[in-house]
């Protein structure tokens, strides 16, 4: 056997590795072990190159390639081994902003190492492709990362002229790569990266942070299809299909996630959704109509004498890091006898899953974990609503007010509950700024606070009952 | 590397397509409660790019190609290493119900899932 034969044998081993590694997510009893079979895939792909000779043979090269390796894990390793589940999303974000970044780095570098002018003309495309692609997802995933971080505000950034400026700088991309394309010239290749770089940090400056979920996915599939286009340039299946995967995988999960907030793509990307609607949000309090706040014994009484109690988690739950006490409280009730379960809408927090995976650290079984569509049916014969740190995902105004913006989202049905609680901080209105009567309903009582506080209130009223 | 014409472009853009479509079918089947170690595991996935950083600094010459592949090599070993160990993490804490009421816990035949793994991982060579 050939050594090149050997190398496909081996890459496409590495490319059932990662096939396996999806597979085993259709469920969490075997993710895991889909994950493992994952890394031990690229563990082979990347000990293989190793042994390659245009990497092994090059002593200086192999030198510098492990030095790169050995710094990239000495500060990968501590940093996702350290990182806060609720710090989740922007660890991804910048895990895949990096991913994004090399590949654009291997596009530019492909193009800098070719002879000027032989070069066949689908082969600068596929490198302006990667150089493209990579570079906007490195850039817009570090907006995204800031905006996560909190080192810039998560409301939509608008400024005047936004629109004019950004088709402008679309149309000089445009004309750029042409001009590339046409001339194969080293300086126009920086333009472009300049340009690409730019487009990444408009494109998601005016998204906002309940956007975020549609966003990292759309990002994460950017660096697949940039890493499929590294693919291709460097004649490699191993990586035009991993990248494919992952650029697939991204796309179905954006459209998951933007119909789970009942808007097109397009709508939740260039709609600086949150913005505008703020001020019309900001009026819409004042009417005369009061809410009911209750004390912790008062809720406490209820859930203790509650047959079935549903926890509808929000962002809230994430940024007060209330994962563990919300367990705590579930658990005191259901030593109580109370049937307790989690009703989870899909965008609720800053990723896709991101309430999954916060109430899973805090040790509550995937089994209690219902999703929207399951908990919905359940509603009507629930006791008690408990919506902690969620609006926007519980507010009716989704299935009863056509032109409210969030008209056509599906909700989860927290007012055919016979009680609903808020758990909320204030009467601020959810991130997409518009008021939720559910608030003000007769069978609602707010409990304002802290969601760990108040939470942690509830758990030694319900002991004391 | 070759550079003029287009051996195999044929055959790449096979595999591309295929794959995207074994992608597709693969992810619509993990469940919402799944949806951010997806994220982060096809986050994983895409640093196998590693690979190709691998190859450019293996061949890079002069101190700007050098540079860049150096700098790629970094930036990919980050996405391996950090997405697999994320998503380890996350995984190890999804646990079913550990106290008797196993009667709950919703049930995938594994069975199901290995004949649709070796279909799948059959169709990209």
């Amino acid at each position: 056997m050939s050594r090149a034969t050997a190398t496909d044998l081996v890459y496409l081993i590495a490319i059932v590795g990662f096939i396996f590694a999806l597979i085993g997510l259709s469920s969490p009893k075997h993710a895991r072990i889909g994950n493992l079979a994952g890394a031990t895939g690229m563990l082979i792909a990347v000990a293989w190159t190793f042994s390659l000779p245009t990497v092994y043979g090059q002593t200086r090269n192999l030198v510098l390639i492990i030095i790169a390796v050995v710094i990239g894990t000495a500060i990968g390793v501590p940093a996702a081994r350290n990182v806060k589940m609720t710090a989740m999303p922007q660890m991804v974000a910048i895990f895949n902003g990096v991913g994004g970044g090399a590949a654009a780095l291997v596009s530019v570098t492909e193009f800098i190492s070719l002879p000027g002018k032989s070069i066949a003309i689908y082969k600068i495309c596929e490198i302006l492709f990667g150089v493209l692609v990579g570079s906007v997802s490195f850039a817009g995933s570090g907006v995204a990362f800031a905006k996560l971080q909190e080192l810039m505000t998560g409301r939509p950034i608008t400024y005047p002229g936004q629109q004019p400026i950004n088709a402008g700088v679309g149309l000089a991309i445009v004309a750029v790569l042409i001009a590339t394309v046409l001339t194969a010239n080293t300086a126009l290749l920086v333009v472009v990266v300049i340009l690409s770089l730019a487009i990444g940090i408009i494109f998601v400056l005016p998204i906002g942070g309940a956007d975020v979920p549609v966003l990292i996915s759309l990002l994460n599939s950017f660096t697949g299809l940039a890493v499929a286009a590294s693919g291709f340039t460097l004649d490699s299946n191993l990586l035009i299909v991993a990248g494919t995967l992952v650029g697939a995988s991204g796309i179905l999960l954006t459209r998951m996630m933007s119909h789970a907030m009942g808007r097109s793509i397009g709508n939740i990307l260039f709609s600086a959704f949150g913005s505008v609607i703020t001020a019309t949000g900001a009026d819409g309090g004042p009417d005369g109509r009061t809410v009911r706040t209750g004390t912790a014994d008062d809720i406490a009484v209820l859930l203790a004498y509650a047959r079935k109690v549903a926890i509808i988690p929000g962002y809230g739950l994430a940024v007060a890091q209330a994962q563990h006490v919300v367990r705590e409280l579930a658990d005191t009730l259901a030593a109580r006898g109370v049937e307790v379960y989690y009703a989870i809408h899909p965008v609720a927090g800053r990723m896709p899953g991101h309430m999954n995976v916060l109430l899973a650290e805090a040790n509550v079984p995937y089994d209690q974990l219902v999703e929207m569509d399951d908990a919905n049916p359940e509603m009507a014969t629930t006791d008690v609503a408990l919506v902690v740190g969620a609006n926007d995902t519980v507010n009716p105004a989704a299935k009863n007010t056509p032109g409210s913006p969030i008209y056509g989202m599906p909700i989860i049905n927290a007012d055919q509950a016979t009680n609903i609680v808020f758990l909320k901080r204030s009467m601020r209105p959810g991130f997409a700024g518009i008021d939720n009567e559910l608030l003000y309903d007769p069978k609602t009582t707010m409990l304002f606070g802290d969601a760990k506080d108040t939470l942690s209130a509830l758990v030694a009223a319900v002991r004391a009952v | 590397m070759v550079i003029v014409g287009a051996p195999g472009l044929m055959s790449f853009i096979t595999v591309f397509v295929l794959a995207a479509f074994v992608g597709y079918e693969v992810v619509s089947k993990v469940p919402s409660i799944l949806h951010t170690p997806l994220m982060s595991g096809s986050n994983a996935i895409h640093g196998i790019i590693l690979v190709g950083t691998m190859l450019i600094l293996g061949q890079a010459h002069g101190a700007a190609q050098e540079t860049l592949g150096f700098l790629a090599v970094v930036l990919a070993t980050l996405n391996v290493v950090g997405g697999f160990v994320v998503t380890d993490r996350m995984l190890h804490m999804f646990k079913p119900r550990s106290d008797p009421k196993p009667a709950s816990t919703p049930s995938t035949t594994p069975t199901g899932d290995d004949g649709s793994g070796s279909g799948s991982s059959g169709s990209p060579s």
